[in-house]
């Protein structure tokens, strides 16, 4: 046996060898992610295993919540969407006092019946601003605990990637209905204070009674609420590819925005029903009667697909990266 | 042929996993752009130890650390905590990683209910008294309800040791817990980590402060360059190294005449006359000093420190300040 051949076989020995498992060990492949999945090998020296416990996913869901809803800055830009239709039902009644035979039809509505500010109100506010605020929450979700190195001790705690994630989208999501909600709410009530309340009159014509109003109301919400949501699921995708929350958060608005312009464009028609921000104004079928379910279900369903996607790709960043901050 | 076959097949963490709190393997961790962090670590903690990781900056102490809590994925090898798979063990190691890291407009409390409540085992209906507990034990009750923006860097590395003392621990691991800690902060750390361990728990500290490892730790790794230098009870990795006597006389030359005829190898005669002590025992040795006329002022027996053993081991000198 020459001395090249000696090296070379002990070099194919020691690489043989190396994948092969010591037990106990866990294997590089299944330290992250899988590693919770796994049943515990020997008996456990030391202290009795301790249990998972079951409640322990809405706790954690729980402090993310508490930490969303009592941060200054999230409250703040719940107070400016809030703001937002008391502005515009002001601005409209002083419009309407002014008895401008010209009014637009839009205008008319709003100034005829005090629901109708809701509507108004979603119009201007998921163009830019609701979108904006759900942009924030989701950017700064996994990001944000990044930059500021909490993301090592949760995950070390240990908050499990998977799950930590799952609490981080669950909380964009409650975060993208307290937004929604609060300006249906906000709008309602300046509607009622500001304007007549009384039967509705639909885009189509049609009047349906105050409690129909309310329910078509309540329908938009929600469907708005899922489109916010769809939103805070591209930015949180998009923070799990950043240490910088602020990078996160003005690409998700960024792709707001850039849409927004696409759709101006008349060339590019055909690429509308596709955009994220295109389908948030799809909540005015609710205005048709009767509501126009097949538009409100191809919203949700571009919802639906941009959540998937979004998370999809937010757990095979996530649940793979390096935390290195 | 024979030699890489016993090399192969031997056991790879030399202690099986019950008996050791951190078992590594051919750790390797190779960063995008090929900068080898850690390479081919091969670490046994054995439990009950407290174990000082140490090295200078930059040698891949924390890079280790990350992997070891499934932080950073190693490019080679394989890990154990407490022989369990990471997410059972995780619940039961307290950790402390690169500097405190938490919520600033967050009370103390109120972070360390947070990270409570993302460890999946812990119990809700204990939480406030397991807090108040670990706050008592670094001393931060009376600053529990300060907001952390507020708090000094010392209380910040307090926080961060009571987040390692949420729950019942069997292993802590604590990189640099004594950083930005006055001298009285560090002497508190110190205290704490040998109370914790005389309760069982192992602790695995790093630093990159000699006296500090050797103070406070039964067993050292030195680490360099992201490769493990030496491992083992800090008196086996002193004993590498020869204990020598040193002698004050203002008569260098006879003294060092005395003691190479008494047969002390390595003989050196600089600011004092010092020798390897090798078997005799220190006080025949200044019998015979004197008896040959030697002016004693002054004789002593010098251990090596574990700074000796790095320098000895790398040819370097140490970076103590960092």
């Amino acid at each position: 046996m020459s001395t090249a051949e000696t090296t070379t076989g002990t070099e194919a020995a020691t690489r043989t060898d190396r994948p092969r498992r010591t037990p106990g060990l866990v294997p590089v492949a299944e330290t992250i992610g899988s590693a919770e999945r796994h049943a515990p090998e020997p008996p456990p020296p030391g202290l009795p295993s301790p249990p998972r416990r079951p409640g322990a996913f809405w706790r954690l869901l729980g402090s993310e919540l508490g930490l969303t809803f009592r941060r200054p800055r999230n409250l703040a830009m719940l107070a400016v969407v809030a703001a937002v239709p008391v502005v515009v039902g002001v601005a409209l009644r002083m419009v309407g006092g002014g008895g401008d035979d010209e009014m637009s039809g839009l205008i008319a509505s709003v100034a005829g019946n005090s629901l109708m500010l809701t509507f108004v109100s979603f119009s201007f506010l998921t163009l830019l601003l609701m979108p904006v605020a759900v942009a924030v929450v989701g950017g700064d979700s996994i990001a944000g605990e990044a930059g500021a190195g909490t993301l090592r001790y949760l995950l070390a705690a240990p908050a499990g990637r998977g799950r930590l994630l799952a609490v981080k989208f669950l909380n964009v999501v409650v975060y993208a209905y307290a937004v929604t909600a609060v300006v249906a709410l906000s709008a309602l009530l300046t509607g009622l204070v500001l304007f007549p309340v009384g039967d509705v009159t639909l885009l189509s014509g049609t009047t349906v009674s105050v409690t129909d109003g309310l329910l078509r109301i309540a329908v938009s919400v929600g469907y708005i609420g899922a489109g916010m949501a769809a939103l805070g699921a591209v930015a949180l995708a998009l923070s799990t590819f950043t240490e910088v929350p602020i990078g996160a958060i003005a690409g998700a608005v960024v792709a707001v925005i850039v849409c927004q312009v696409l759709r101006a464009i008349p060339e590019l028609a055909p690429l509308e029903p596709y955009l994220l921000p295109a389908r948030f104004t799809g909540f005015d079928a609710v205005l048709r009667a009767p509501i126009d379910t097949g538009a409100l279900l191809d919203g949700l369903a571009v919802f639906g697909a941009y959540t998937v996607l979004s998370l999809s790709v937010a757990w095979a960043r996530f649940t793979g990266k390096d935390i290195t901050s | 042929m024979t030699t890489a076959t016993q090399e192969a097949g031997a056991p790879l963490g030399a202690a099986p996993p019950s008996d050791a709190a951190i078992v590594t393997s051919g750790l390797t961790k190779r960063f995008r752009g090929g900068q080898v962090a850690v390479d081919a670590l091969d670490l046994a903690v054995p439990r009950g130890s407290v174990y000082g990781f140490l090295g200078p900056n930059g040698s891949g102490k924390t890079t280790t650390i990350r992997m070891l809590l499934g932080l950073v994925a190693p490019t080679e090898g394989e890990h154990a905590l407490l022989g369990l798979p990471l997410g059972q063990a995780l619940p039961r190691v307290g950790a402390l990683v690169e500097g405190p890291a938490f919520y600033p407009y967050l009370s103390g409390e109120a972070n360390l209910r947070r990270f409570d409540a993302a460890d999946p085992t812990a119990t809700p209906a204990t939480a406030k008294e397991r807090i108040g507990e670990a706050l008592e034990r670094v001393g931060l009750s009376a600053a529990a309800g300060k907001r952390f923006r507020n708090y000094s860097l010392g209380m910040r590395q307090r926080l961060a040791i009571a987040a390692a003392l949420l729950g019942p621990r069997e292993l802590l691991i604590l990189d640099e817990p004594t950083n930005g800690l006055d001298p009285q902060g560090t002497r508190e750390v110190r205290a704490l980590v040998k109370e914790i361990a005389s309760g069982g728990t192992t602790v695995f500290v790093s630093s990159h402060l000699l006296a500090e490892v050797e103070q406070m730790c039964t067993h050292a790794a030195i680490m360099r360059a992201g490769r493990l230098v030496a491992q083992g009870t800090i008196a086996s990795l002193s004993g590498g190294r020869a204990t020598r006597i040193r002698v004050e006389t203002p008569d260098p030359a006879d003294a060092a005449r005395v003691l190479g005829a008494l047969g002390l190898a390595d003989v050196r005669s600089d600011e004092h006359v010092s020798a390897e002590l090798g078997g005799h025992a220190p006080e025949e040795v200044n019998a015979v000093l004197v008896r040959e006329g030697v002016a004693v002022r002054g004789l002593a027996v010098v251990r090596p420190s574990l700074e000796d053993v790095f320098v000895g081991l790398t040819g370097e000198g140490f970076d103590v300040d960092g």
